[in-house]
Parts: structure tokens; C-alpha cells; sequence
């Protein structure tokens, strides 16, 4: 199933050239992203000139989820591997925090939150241990995981149910008033974006600086070079899953924020989170790219599916043409990675 | 000689499983000294090097570092000791750019920088991402990459293979300076033209043992020839096939014609004819594109030029199904490449047969019972444990690889090193074999890393250096020096001609010959 | 490895072999202890009627079971085997009512068909994973499901006789789904040992390279592979509407973690190259009877979901001990 040398294929190859800034040259994919992004836009515009800011805000609402369960994909890809425990591990963090909170006071929630963030951090960290310890291929052990967790959520609750805080649905409905800024403009910034940038920043940022960050790089991009360079391959792998385990975590919350509730049964986060990786330049094998591109590609594909509905196309259609694109996507990327082995 | 040793390592044996890669090595580096390691394949030097740099553990043995006993557990343990390689391939991390990688390895840039400019590469961008940066360079980043840290000892693994001429030079000019400043090189290289312009002493491996230390003077090749190669080297005489062995004259048109063959950067000019009934030997050093040769000619990969022509008719292959199609078969020197290691015997025999679509239906068992097992009594292969090919002893599995291809009734067969680390034994079964094979008008292409195979199997010799034929023997004339001195790239001719720095006066064929016999140097 | 025949073998490396050569005594044992158990918890549980209960509701996990095996054995996976069920088994109750039965039936078999086809594709061309790929068919199978039951909500459904009498009814206290699973386990068995296609599954899961070099075609050998498996989750689907006879948007889902974790238990190795259907019929039927076990002693879905998450992946670490140590 896995072969050594596999880890060590490329993924997409940017246009070289030395005219062009080392900015365009990393990030000439995720451009391209933004720039569909606001072409999907531009057309969401035309076909309902009344989508506006509160649209804009649902939107961002929707994508919150899926944002932070495609950050836990993501973090894990890089590193080479892959995690199909993540939707199982938001399922089970947002009934947690969910349960937690129903008939809690306010202030319980304070602790709710650090509480199942740790949760979804020590998890991940398990999964990361159990594939160094066991030596089973990092796709068998979360496939178990995936399974173990749901059965996991399932106890905690049976049925969706439970409660939020009412200060953390706050947290993500309205708009971020700043002041000094005029209110058409001060519309279009949600505050569930704020919340989705500050959460990954705060991780990201000083993640992609540290060595800690460049060694998750360098074992998805080769594992054999890593480890002559010094690098602790293992103890990479755990906190790689362990920050997976953490976003996922976010990516519970998230869930339980926007509904009030806990639903026991996973979303279709998964897939999602495998097609914006993809989508967003990350290639499958380990290595490449980053969060942001990832993270503007969960923005596209949700557009395409408000487009979708704004075209009054059944919403069970929209359903088939999300996952036909998904699979495309995914099909796309290995026929990618594929074709650069070959050569 | 009078300083202590920088690096001593002494007694170090490495097992793996029932095979030992290393028995009793030792190496010891004096300071500001550049030592080279030799030895031919398989030797252990590879081994050697992957326990000095913490990459493996070793079984038994001791490293002293400075007169101190040191534990190399990692390569980040072996750094910290002092001892910093760069190995063949380029160990940067090829998706960070150049200035990520020296931040993970925590190397200062400036002095990185001024190595850079000095190895001779002055318009380097640190922001450069590490896959866009041609493989020479790489190399070159590497080596600057440890200069740049200041290790005590360096260790490099064919420095110049891959490097163009002007960057070779100031690569080697680089490490004659670092012995210059009190550190140690260990140099590891099949190419003697730079061992004797850059070493001051050599190492020698056989069979994953020290047989001798020497010091680098002028004509000291042909002792080094003779180390590598051991007592083996009388023998070979005695078991040359006799005349009446031999082959049967070539027909008219050749089984399989290679012209001007071509593979990537590793394969870069080959063309050799190969008749029916000919066992034809490939004798090269480590990756000199004999690899490539072979994947191509077994359609495993494309060729990047040239032609190769089956029966006198130009071919194309796109999958192995192709090649065999063509009747002609890849034997890998690797059986974990050829066997389906949990199945039995019989199916992995039988593998070929289900391959194509029409044959996925029942099988005729009876009929395929019969062809399996006159495969394997004609083979010789020990059946008892035939459940699972795992089971099987190394010789026997191989046999079973070659026993697919009898059964198959192919008519030419790509043996790649086939008797790699069996029982003698069963290598004399497959001599046998191989020669039978050929006796019924069948081919055989044959790379072997065992030297003295060639004279009991082949009837013509091909030596691959550097991606080219270099020379052609016909089997007479194969004894093994002249095949180690041609695959070393070394001139054929007279051995008083042979050394590079050859002193007429001191190496004449008498010397030669007389010191062959009793190896000199070889500790017990 | 060679020196076995002279040293003493440890005791418990030669039960890790006897394990590995005969997985089906300890298996079969296993049943038996745990049908003990049942008949000690429940006194007078184990009767006539409760054993062909069991083998009733075995069948169509077994079946599945089997696609789940195969696919392994080439170190795949199929995930979309509960939706094409759901969709053959939704297709033909409510196709009958309008149409000739065997119109029906052809109509419920076709999504199978193209399922496989896409799966087989997507894994042995585009060489996707299978698990993701198959998950994606998956969801997109069940959307299609979706838009499919709008279009006949208005017509109803029926579960045709045949079918209720296939999946439910008993001769002589036989259930009679055996009619259609013992011919049909007969032959993926004698596909497995005894054709070339077998073979190859064999062979591909084992060792890909050597298979390549042996000439075989990977995507011919994967493309087939994955539309037979969907076309027995089709006919499992057809089995289990007739059994549950309810149709549902989620009929069979619930049948895809335990068909896994039966082909893993029956001694088919996640990574291919080893395994057989009969140990997988007998993990189906250990399954079954653990699911009624935990059931008594009330245990909730979730547990069951925990535990038989923690079975495949402990049987998955302990098959990767035993292959390493020889």
C-alpha cells in the first residue's frame, strides 16, 4: 500500500521563472484561488444582486467548520500522512462541549472551552502514537480511530442535543464593529472571520516559524532526508496529529457555536477537508503548501454550493454536484502527483 | 602518525537477519588527514558510514571520537560528536527552501554563504526552494551546508559523482584545504584519480572487513586492486569454462540490438548486441546506469533516446507486459521485487501465466501442476516450506524469480545481479542454470556485482562506466583485475600502463603478479 | 527463519504461526465461547430458532463481508458498498411497484454497476486511495439516492414476495437466503483459489511491483475487482430489503463498519495478500452474535462502534507483528 519512495513524490509544479517575485512563485496557486474566489463572488452578485453583507456573513458562519476541520487536515498532510478521524473528532469535541454546557451557567463555559480543546490535542496525539508505536499505516489507524470516536460520541450523546453559551454564539453572529469605519464596509467583516483568522493565526504563525514547523515540512517532504538532517521524525508525527486533534477540536466548537447544539453524527467534514487540501495546493504525499491556500479553497467550494442554490437547483442536486466536484478534485490531485512521479 | 586518532572505530559488525554486512570493521583518522574508504560492492562501506552517522545502530564494535567512547544513536548524536556526512543523495529537504534547511539543522548562514561563494557557486538564492536547484549544485549546498558548521570529521560519500568538471575541482581543492587545517575527511570514491591527488592514506574493505591500510603513494592502485579483490583472484584461472562450453557462433541477426541507449541523466550512451544462445555479462560499479539499462530493456521505465530492437525489429515498450510480450523478462537482483513474499511456490511460478485477461478464468490445474514442477525440478528448489516463498532460504527464492521465467519458456532472460547474497551452493546451480538456458539456444543479459561469476558464465563481458559501454571483452580476457580495472574506468592494456601516477620503475608485471598471490596487507 | 528446524520454537511464536497458518480453529472457537457465554447469560437462548436468526441476519453482513474481503486482499478498501446497497435495495422496492420485476431488478442493479466503475477507475487508473475514493462515491451515491426518492415519493414502495421470502422466510427451519448465499460464497471461493482473476487479487495486494513485472495490467486486475464488488453489494442489497423490509435512505450503512472489522477478524489482512472468504463468513457470524450479546447486556451503539473500531485496529497491529517476525 505504501511504497518509501512514495512520500517523496511533487506535487504542483509552480511556474519558474526569475522575473517573477518569489511571492508570486509560492503563492501564484493560492492567488489564483482568491482570484476565482472573487470571480465566484462577482457572479453570486449577478445572479442575486441582493446578496450582500448578511449573506456574506451566513457564509462565513457556514464555512467555519469546515474551515478548521480542512486547518486539521491540512496540518497532517503537510506531514505526510493523512487523518480520517477528523469529522469523528469535531462530532465528538462538539457534543462534549455541547453536553457540557447544557444547563451550565455562563461562566462554565470558560472552562469548557480550554477543556475540549485539550481533548481534541490529547486525541490527536493518540493517533499520532498509536501509528509510530503501532507501525500501521497512518490510514488504517484513524480509519479505527474514526470509528472509535464516533462510538465515542454516540455515548456522550445519543441524540443531538445539549446547549452553547450564549456569550460564545455571540462570538460568531453579527459583525466586528470598529470604530471610525463606516458601516457599509464595517458589514462586510463578520465576526466569525475575526474568530477563524485569530484562531489559526495564533497556531500557524508562530508554528510556521519555529523549527517545530519546518520539521512537520521536512518529514512529509522526505522522510529519509529529515531524519539525516537531525530531525526527531516521531516526535514530530505525534505533535503533527496532536495539532490536528486541536483544530479539529476548534472545528467542534465551531459546530456547537453556530447550531446551540451537539449532533453525535459526524458531518460530511472529511471529504471536504481531503478536496480543499487538494484543492488548496497541498499536495497529497506531504511537504507542500500551506494553510492559507487550503483555507481559501473551503471559501470557493462553499460559494459554488450557495450559487448552486441561489440557481433554485435542488438542494439534494447541489448535494451530488459538491461531492462530484470533491472527487474530481481529489481524482485531479493524484493524477497530478501520478504524472510527477513518472517523470 | 604520531597524534591520536580523531575517529577510531574499531571491531564493528553489523547483522542483518542471518546476513552479515559488516563482520569486523575498523577505521581510524588521524587529524588533518584525508583518508579514503575502498572497496568493491557490497563490501560494507555503506554500511560503515551509515553507523558512523547514527543512522543505524551497530551490533558490536567501538567508536572512539577524540579518544572518547562515544554512543552515535542519531545523526543528530553524531553531529553534536563532530562528525557530519553528505551522502550521495542530497540530504536538504526538498520542499524548504535552502535558508529553512539551514535553520533545521541550525547552521549559520554567513559562514554557509562564504563556502558557497568559495565551492565556487557565487549567484546562490538562499530563497530558492530545494527541488528547483539542479542536483550538482545540491550536492555542492550539502557539503557547504557541514563545512559550515566546522566538523571535526567529514565524511563524504562520492563527492564528485554527478558534479561537473569546474565545480569537482573546487570541491576537491576544498577538502585538501580542510585536512590542511587540522580536521578530518573520510573520502569515499571508485574513482582513483582523485584518491591519489587528494588522500593521504586508504582504508580498505572486503566482505565487510578491514583488510589493510595503505598510504597513498605512487603505483599503490595495483595494491589496492589486489586488497578489494583478495585471495579470489587465483582462482579465477581454475574456474574459467573450458572452450568446448562455450556458446554456439551467433547467428546472422541478433536476439536483441541496443543502439545509442539513453535514460535520464544515469544512462547516457549504450549499445550492445546480444545473440541466441549467449550468456552476456554487465559489469559496472554501483549505480552506473546498469540499473536504468535494465529497467528499460524490461520496459519498467521509458528510455530518454536511442533504440532498442528485438529479432531486427525496432521496439517500444510502455509495460513490462510489452518486454515480456517480446520474450523478454526481468529477473530482479532484489527478490522482494519479484515475489509475492505470503503466496506460495506455485503461484508465484504460476504468476505469469493468469497476467494477460484472457487467462483470468479457471485454471487448468493439472496442466499447470506439471509445468510448475518440471520448473522446479529442473531448478532444484527446496519445496518443503512451499506454503509461503518467506519461508524459503535467499537462494531458493531467487531460484524461484528465474523458475517463473523456465516455465514461461522466455526467450531471453534480464538477470540483475541474481546470486546477490545466496549460498555458493545454490549459485553454482544458477551458473548452471543460466548456461543450460543459453545450451537451448535461449539468452541471457547478465549484471553481476561478483566479479569472479563473469568467467564461469559469460561469454562476453560489457563494462558500463558512467552511463557507457567502455569496454567489451570477449570471456578469455576477463580476469578479474582487468574487469576491476576497466570498471574503475582504468585504461585496458598492459599493467605496467594501468596506474594513473604509474612509475614505470616500480610497478612491472613481475611485482605485480608475485605480490597478487600472497596479498600483502590483509590482517587475519 | 532457517534455523526453526533446529532451535526449540518459544511457545508463543508457535502460536502466532499455528495463528497465522490455520486462522479458522481459534475463530471457530471464538464463536463457541461466545455463543457459551450467550447461552450462560441468557439460559435457553440458543434454539432452533435463534440459529437461524442468526444466520439470517449473518448473510447479508457476510456478503458484504466477502466484497470488503476481496478488495482487501489487494490492499484496498470498499466504503461504498452500504450506499449501493441502499440504492439497489431502494430502486427495486419502489421500481415494482410500476414495472415488470426483472425490469426492476436490472434498473436497481445499474447504479451498482456504475459505482464500481467509477471506484475501479478513480483507484486503478487515477490511483486514488481507495478509502477516499470510494467514500466519495459513496456521497455522492447517496445524494443521487436523495434527488431519486423525490421523483417516486408519490408512488410508494413495495418489497416484492420473492424478495421477503428470500431474505425472511424458512424450509424445513433453514433460512432460505441460503439458497442464494451458499452457491454464491461457493463461488467468490472458488474465484479466489482457483482462477487466474484470483490470483492476481492475490498477488496485486501482496507485491504490485512484482505482479507489474510478472506483466499484469494493475488497473484491468482493480477496474473488475471494484464493479464485482459492487454488483454483490447490489444483490446483498436486494437480500436485505427482503429482511429488514423497511426501505430507507440509510438501509445498509450500518453494515459497512462491521464488514470490515468481519473480513479483518477472519484473518484478511488490511494490507493485502492474504486472507480467505471462509474466515470472513465465520467473522461475519462471530460478529453477529457478539452485536446480540452486547445488545443483552444492553450496551449501547456507541460501545459497539468503540469496540469493534478497537478490533480492527488491534487485529491490524498484531497481523503486522506476526508477518515481522518470521
Amino acid at each position: 500500500m505504501f511504497f518509501p519512495g512514495e512520500r517523496e513524490f511533487i506535487g504542483f509544479d509552480f511556474a519558474r521563472g526569475d522575473a517573477m517575485s518569489h511571492f508570486l512563485r509560492r503563492q501564484g496557486w493560492v492567488a489564483g484561488l482568491f482570484v476565482l474566489f472573487v470571480v465566484l463572488f462577482i457572479i453570486t452578485r449577478l445572479i442575486q444582486p441582493a446578496y450582500g453583507s448578511g449573506d456574506f456573513g451566513s457564509l462565513v458562519r457556514a464555512v467555519l467548520p469546515y474551515a478548521f476541520a480542512v486547518a486539521a487536515q491540512t496540518v497532517v498532510v503537510i506531514a505526510g500522512g493523512i487523518d480520517l478521524s477528523v469529522a469523528a473528532m469535531m462530532a465528538l469535541t462538539s457534543v462534549t462541549a455541547a453536553s457540557m454546557m447544557s444547563g451550565a451557567s455562563e461562566e462554565y463555559a470558560l472552562f469548557v472551552v480550554p477543556f475540549v480543546l485539550a481533548m481534541g490535542f490529547v486525541l490527536g496525539a493518540i493517533n499520532g502514537m498509536l501509528i509510530v508505536i503501532t507501525r500501521v499505516p497512518d490510514i488504517v489507524v484513524t480509519l479505527a480511530t474514526l470509528f472509535v470516536l464516533q462510538g465515542a460520541a454516540l455515548l456522550v450523546l445519543d441524540a443531538p442535543g445539549g446547549a452553547a453559551a450564549d456569550w460564545l454564539k455571540a462570538l460568531i453572529s453579527g459583525t466586528v464593529p470598529i470604530p471610525g469605519l463606516p458601516d457599509g464596509i464595517d458589514a462586510w467583516l463578520p465576526k466569525a472571520l475575526l474568530l477563524l483568522i485569530v484562531c489559526l493565526c495564533i497556531i500557524w504563525i508562530p508554528l510556521r516559524r519555529s523549527r517545530l514547523g519546518l520539521s512537520i515540512y521536512a518529514i512529509g517532504s522526505s522522510e529519509l532526508a529529515a531524519f539525516r538532517s537531525g530531525v526527531p521524525v516521531a516526535r514530530t508525527r505525534i505533535i503533527a496529529y496532536a495539532l490536528s486533534g486541536l483544530f479539529a477540536a476548534f472545528g467542534g466548537l465551531a459546530l456547537t457555536m453556530s447550531t446551540g447544539i451537539g449532533a453525535p453524527i459526524p458531518g460530511p467534514y472529511l471529504l471536504a477537508s481531503v478536496a480543499a487540501v487538494v484543492l488548496g495546493g497541498v499536495a497529497l504525499g506531504g511537504g507542500k503548501g500551506g494553510l492559507l491556500g487550503p483555507i481559501v479553497a473551503v471559501f470557493v467550494l462553499r460559494l459554488v454550493r450557495t450559487d448552486l442554490t441561489l440557481l433554485a437547483i435542488d438542494p439534494n442536486l447541489t448535494a451530488i454536484i459538491e461531492g462530484a466536484i470533491m472527487v474530481a478534485v481529489v481524482m485531479f490531485g493524484a493524477f497530478i502527483t501520478m504524472r510527477s512521479r513518472q517523470s | 602518525m604520531t597524534s591520536n586518532p580523531l575517529l577510531d572505530a574499531t571491531g564493528v559488525a553489523k547483522n542483518y537477519g542471518a546476513v552479515a554486512a559488516l563482520r569486523n570493521a575498523s577505521l581510524s583518522v588521524l587529524p588533518g588527514e584525508v583518508h579514503a574508504l575502498m572497496g568493491a560492492n557490497g563490501a560494507g562501506k555503506s554500511t560503515l558510514v551509515k553507523i558512523l552517522t547514527g543512522a543505524i545502530p551497530a551490533n558490536a564494535g567501538r567508536i572512539l571520537i577524540r579518544g572518547e567512547a562515544r554512543d552515535i544513536r542519531s545523526p543528530a548524536a553524531a553531529r553534536r560528536a563532530g562528525l557530519l556526512p553528505v551522502y550521495q543523495e542530497p540530504s536538504l529537504i526538498p520542499d524548504l527552501d535552502v535558508l529553512s534547511n539551514l535553520r533545521l539543522t541550525s547552521t549559520p548562514v554567513e559562514p554557509f554563504r562564504a563556502w558557497v561563494r568559495e565551492l565556487g557557486i557565487p549567484d546562490l538564492d538562499i530563497r530558492d526552494t530545494a527541488r528547483d536547484i539542479p542536483l550538482a549544485v545540491l550536492r555542492v549546498l550539502d557539503l557547504a551546508r557541514a563545512l559550515a558548521v566546522e566538523p571535526d570529521v567529514l565524511l563524504l560519500d562520492e563527492m564528485t559523482a554527478a558534479l561537473p568538471a569546474n565545480l569537482a575541482e573546487k570541491v576537491l581543492e576544498v577538502v585538501r584545504r580542510q585536512g590542511d587545517s587540522g580536521r578530518a575527511v573520510i573520502f569515499i570514491s571508485h574513482r582513483f584519480v582523485e584518491i591519489s591527488a587528494l588522500c593521504d592514506r586508504a582504508t580498505v574493505l572486503r566482505d565487510g572487513e578491514t583488510v589493510g591500510v595503505v598510504d597513498i603513494v605512487p603505483g599503490v592502485e595495483e595494491k589496492i586492486v589486489e586488497l578489494m579483490l583478495g585471495t579470489r583472484i587465483v582462482k579465477t584461472h581454475v574456474a574459467a569454462r573450458s572452450a568446448a562450453q562455450k556458446a554456439v557462433p551467433a547467428p546472422a541477426r541478433p536476439r536483441l540490438s541496443v543502439h545509442n541507449l539513453r535514460v535520464g541523466t544515469k544512462l547516457n550512451d549504450v549499445s550492445f548486441d546480444l545473440a541466441d544462445g549467449e550468456v552476456a555479462g554487465v559489469v559496472a560499479l554501483e549505480g552506473q546506469g546498469q540499473d536504468e539499462l535494465f529497467a528499460a530493456l524490461a520496459g519498467s521505465i521509458r528510455p530518454s533516446g536511442g533504440t532498442i530492437e528485438v529479432d531486427g525489429q525496432p521496439a517500444k515498450f510502455s509495460h513490462p507486459i510489452d518486454a515480456i510480450r517480446a520474450g523478454l523478462a526481468y529477473v530482479p537482483g532484489d527478490r522482494a521485487e519479484a515475489l509475492a513474499m505470503q503466496r506460495s511456490v506455485r503461484e508465484n511460478i504460476a504468476l505469469p501465466f493468469s497476467a494477460a485477461l484472457r487467462n483470468w478464468g479457471p485454471i487448468a490445474m493439472r496442466q499447470e501442476r506439471a509445468k510448475v514442477v518440471s520448473a522446479i525440478e529442473r531448478l532444484q528448489i527446496d519445496t518443503r516450506a512451499q506454503g509461503e516463498v518467506q519461508r524459503l532460504s535467499g537462494g531458493n527464492q531467487q531460484k524461484v524469480t528465474i523458475a517463473r521465467w523456465v516455465a514461461a519458456d522466455t526467450r531471453t532472460l534480464l538477470c540483475f545481479d541474481p546470486t546477490r547474497g545466496i549460498d555458493v551452493g545454490t549459485k553454482q546451480e544458477i551458473y548452471k542454470l543460466l548456461r543450460e538456458v543459453a545450451g537451448h539456444g535461449k539468452s541471457v543479459l547478465f549484471y553481476t556485482s561478483e566479479l569472479e561469476e563473469v568467467q564461469r558464465v559469460c561469454d562476453r563481458v560489457i563494462v558500463i562506466f558512467g552511463g557507457r559501454v567502455v569496454d567489451i571483452f570477449p570471456v578469455e580476457e576477463a580476469d578479474e583485475p582487468a574487469l576491476m580495472r576497466a570498471a574503475y574506468g582504468l585504461p585496458r592494456g598492459a599493467k605496467a600502463d594501468i596506474g594513473i601516477l604509474a612509475d614505470p620503475h616500480c610497478s612491472s608485471p613481475e611485482s605485480a603478479s608475485s605480490s597478487a598471490s600472497t596479498s600483502p596487507g590483509a590482517t587475519p | 527463519m532457517s534455523t526453526t528446524a533446529i532451535q526449540p520454537v518459544p511457545f508463543g511464536r508457535r502460536v502466532k504461526r499455528f495463528m497465522a497458518d490455520r486462522p479458522l480453529i481459534p475463530l471457530i472457537i471464538l464463536l463457541i465461547i461466545l455463543v457459551v457465554i450467550l447461552q450462560i447469560l441468557r439460559p435457553g437462548i440458543v434454539n432452533e430458532r435463534w440459529i437461524a436468526n442468526t444466520i439470517k441476519f449473518a448473510i447479508p453482513l457476510a456478503i458484504l463481508a466477502g466484497c470488503q474481503t476481496m478488495t482487501m486482499l489487494t490492499g484496498g478498501i470498499d466504503l461504498s458498498i452500504g450506499t449501493v446497497a441502499t440504492m439497489s435495495a431502494f430502486i427495486m422496492a419502489t421500481q415494482v411497484v410500476n414495472q415488470d420485476p426483472a425490469v426492476a431488478f436490472l434498473l436497481a442493479m445499474m447504479p451498482a454497476v456504475l459505482i464500481g466503475l467509477v471506484n475501479g477507475i478513480g483507484v486503478g487508473v487515477f490511483r486514488v486511495h481507495p478509502l477516499i475514493m470510494t467514500l466519495g462515491t459513496s456521497l455522492i451515491g447517496t445524494g443521487c439516492l436523495q434527488v431519486y426518492q423525490r421523483t417516486v415519493i408519490a408512488s410508494g414502495a413495495r418489497i416484492p414476495d420473492f424478495l421477503a421470502w428470500l431474505g425472511t422466510g424458512l424450509t424445513y427451519g433453514v433460512p432460505n437466503a441460503l439458497l442464494l448465499f451458499v452457491p454464491l460464497a461457493a463461488l467468490i471461493v472458488f474465484t479466489l483459489s482457483r482462477t487466474g482473476f484470483g490470483r492476481l487479487l492475490y498477488a496485486v495486494g501482496d507485491n504490485e511491483r512484482a505482479t507489474r513485472l510478472s506483466g499484469v495490467q494493475y488497473w484491468q486486475v482493480i477496474t473488475a475487482l471494484y464493479v464485482i464488488s459492487s454488483v454483490l453489494a447490489g444483490i446483498t442489497g436486494l437480500l436485505y430489503i427482503g429482511l429488514i423490509k423497511a426501505p430507507s435512505l440509510s438501509l445498509a450503512e450500518p453494515l459497512v463498519l462491521p464488514s470490515v472489522a468481519a473480513a479483518v477478524i477472519g484473518g484478511t489482512s488490511i494490507f493485502g495478500g492474504r486472507g480467505g472468504y471462509t474466515g470472513t463468513i465465520i467473522g461475519a457470524l462471530i460478529l453477529t452474535v457478539l452485536t446480540t450479546l452486547l445488545t443483552i447486556l444492553q450496551m449501547p451503539e456507541g460501545a459497539r462502534r468503540i469496540l469493534f473500531g478497537l478490533i480492527v485496529l488491534f487485529v491490524t497491529a498484531a497481523y503486522l507483528r506476526i508477518v515481522e517476525e518470521r
